[in-house]
């Protein structure tokens, strides 16, 4: 185990280590300097301002400049907003879509669950068909697509939501409800088919027959193996909703750190790309990780360091 | 018919054994069902599941609609009539108009092509670098399959839409930029799952035979391998043409996506969201229901063809 997680840490590190450097290569590949587009900026001003930004030096020497200052945590200065670090960019973001991200996680797997669960236990009557209809629809509306859905019925026709902004529980239920619905039919489909495999099991058969009701079974004995492909996309289920909170966010105008990035994308503020850009992948590479050892913890049968191999 | 009888070692037939095998005993030995190929009997299960056939058929009138659907309108995408902006669906403009007067059924249309464009190539190219490369790898095994897959698995780490998106900051927005960003980390799936695949079949004792023959790795890639992976590969590209389009229509969405007068699907309901609250709600109904309506079409196609091609669920 401690091998394995040993060598999965030196994994991410190498695998955060390329993204940065990819991130890195990429944005000084853009031609001309960032500050070209502004106006009124005399010869020696922007020649102060790259020297500023080290911007003068050889790529290499930046990249070695940037590196230093990444392993010390700092993202670097936003060029375009000179008054505001990307840290503090991130500090103040980071919360909000925190906040946004695991509402919708929680409304995705628990409502994924249950739906799962009743088609599974209904399998081809009514509730499975009109359950998995509803995840092939979640799974083919972009969640764009369902956030102005949701925005033009319940927030403009029938004025029961608020239309956008991030300022009491009530204005996140439209954006968590649009960010979750993809991973919810995901969900609701793994867990359907896990748990029709698990349902046939000869130990369900023995509960059965032990006289234990429904719920005891499905709570009790089948939900655990159930779960286990649930996990096993739940790393991927992140990235999809932090993905999806960049265009949830724009939509809704919430101040997270998806406002951020795309900010930064339509600037050009490259250190904010770069800042956020690495801040992402760290944290999906680190979720991916918790959920394989979450995954091994729960499924004793699988022997962590041969995977590892 | 009794047993020859047998004399000192000897087996004495009697002449009378040999006769002409009489035709009805000649049916005895016939299999009832004629033997199918592997194809048909996908086909037949395919057509059998009702929803992946009502994706299928979406799909051809989609395609169809792409193909004739801007040359039936009098008026072309990009044709500008500032005097009729933002009509309601009519008999003259059946999907209304946008703000600057051009016909939403042509440009829908439109749309179409470049989405289905996008995620047709999208495949296309993931299909031939990762057979190449999954292909390779798998074949290879040890060392260089080793060395391989440590790379496909550091690009599996890297966050697909967040690559795109710095891609396509760094290269512009575009057509064909787009498909490139798509691509560049897209293949990585399917790779893995060819090498995987081959893997599997490389003992088998058709490709045994084969080499034995002295057929090369490409022979037996091209001839024994792929054909025995290619249900897997096709179920892949049918998943891989839905994430292209929601890509594209996310990217466009964002605005890095091909650029006006060009519409794509994506583009159009960016412009429909910023006049939701004006009323005019033709400007994002028609782009976001078909967008959704191709995905959904994909989609169950997709879940028909993992049923049907699986040898596994074969009867």
């Amino acid at each position: 185990m401690a091998k394995y997680v040993l060598s999965r840490l030196i994994a991410m590190v190498i695998t955060l280590w390329i993204i940065v450097t990819i991130t890195f290569f990429l944005m000084h590949a853009v031609p001309g300097s960032p500050f070209n587009q502004e106006r009124n900026t005399s010869e020696a001003v922007q020649q102060n301002l790259e020297a500023h930004y080290h911007l003068d030096e050889p790529v290499f020497i930046q990249y070695v400049i940037y590196i230093k200052s990444l392993a010390t945590l700092d993202f670097g200065p936003s060029i375009k907003q000179s008054s505001t670090s990307v840290n503090e960019m991130i500090g103040r973001g980071f919360p909000v879509s925190a906040e946004l991200g695991v509402i919708s996680l929680l409304i995705a797997v628990i409502s994924g669950m249950i739906l799962g669960i009743l088609a599974a236990l209904k399998h081809n009557g009514v509730i499975d068909y009109i359950a998995m209809t509803f995840a092939v629809i979640g799974i083919s509306v972009p969640n764009f697509i369902m956030a102005t859905l949701l925005i033009q019925q319940l927030a403009v026709t029938w004025e029961i939501f608020p239309v956008a902004t991030w300022a009491s529980p009530v204005h996140m239920i439209l954006p968590s409800i649009a960010l979750a619905t993809g991973p919810m039919a995901i969900i609701a489909r793994l867990t359907r088919s896990s748990m029709i495999e698990v349902l046939n099991q000869d130990y369900i058969l023995t509960a059965r027959a032990k006289g234990m009701t429904t719920f005891q079974i499905v709570t009790k004995h089948a939900m655990r193996n159930a779960l286990l492909p649930v996990i096993t996309i739940l790393g991927t289920l992140v990235a999809g909703v932090l993905t999806g909170s960049f265009v949830i966010e724009k939509i809704f105008a919430i101040p997270g750190m998806g406002k951020y990035f795309i900010n930064g994308i339509n600037d050009r503020d490259y250190p904010v790309i770069m800042g956020t850009t690495v801040f992402y992948s760290a944290f999906l590479i680190l979720m991916l990780f918790v959920v394989d050892i979450v995954y091994g913890i729960l499924d004793p049968r699988i022997k962590l360091h041969k995977r590892g191999n | 018919m009794g047993l020859p009888e047998q004399k000192e070692g000897k087996i004495q037939a009697p002449d009378d054994l040999f006769v002409p095998l009489r035709e009805s005993s000649a049916d005895a030995e016939m299999i009832a069902k004629p033997s199918i190929s592997y194809w048909k009997d996908a086909w037949l299960r395919l057509s059998g599941n009702k929803l992946s056939m009502s994706g299928l058929v979406m799909l051809i009138l989609l395609v169809t609609m792409a193909i004739i659907g801007p040359m039936i309108t009098p008026y072309s995408y990009e044709h500008q009539v500032l005097t009729e902006g933002n009509l309601p669906p009519s008999f003259e403009h059946w999907f209304g108009t946008d703000n600057l007067g051009r016909d939403m059924f042509t440009r829908t249309w439109n749309g179409a092509r470049i989405s289905l464009f996008v995620g047709f190539m999208a495949a296309i190219i993931d299909f031939l670098i990762g057979v190449a490369y999954g292909g390779f790898s798998g074949y290879k095994g040890g060392r260089v399959d080793h060395f391989m897959m440590r790379i496909i698995e550091i690009l599996y780490g890297l966050p697909y839409l967040l690559m795109v998106i710095l891609l396509m900051v760094v290269m512009g927005p575009g057509l064909f930029t787009i498909i490139i960003a798509l691509t560049v980390t897209g293949w990585v799936g399917m790779a893995r799952i060819v090498r995987g695949q081959v893997l599997q079949l490389k003992n088998a004792e058709h490709v045994l035979a084969s080499r034995t023959f002295g057929a090369s790795a490409s022979r037996v890639i091209r001839k024994n391998l792929l054909p025995n992976t290619m249900g897997p590969i096709i179920v892949q590209m049918t998943l891989t043409v839905p994430t292209a389009i929601f890509a594209e229509a996310f990217l466009s969405f964002l605005g890095l996506g091909v650029q006006a007068p060009v519409a794509s699907w994506g583009v159009m309901a960016n412009d429909g969201l910023s006049v939701i609250l004006s009323g005019h709600w033709w400007r994002l109904f028609f782009p976001a229901f078909f967008i959704s309506l191709t995905m959904f079409a994909f989609n169950v196609l997709g879940d028909g063809l993992q049923d049907a091609l699986d040898p596994k669920l074969r009867r």
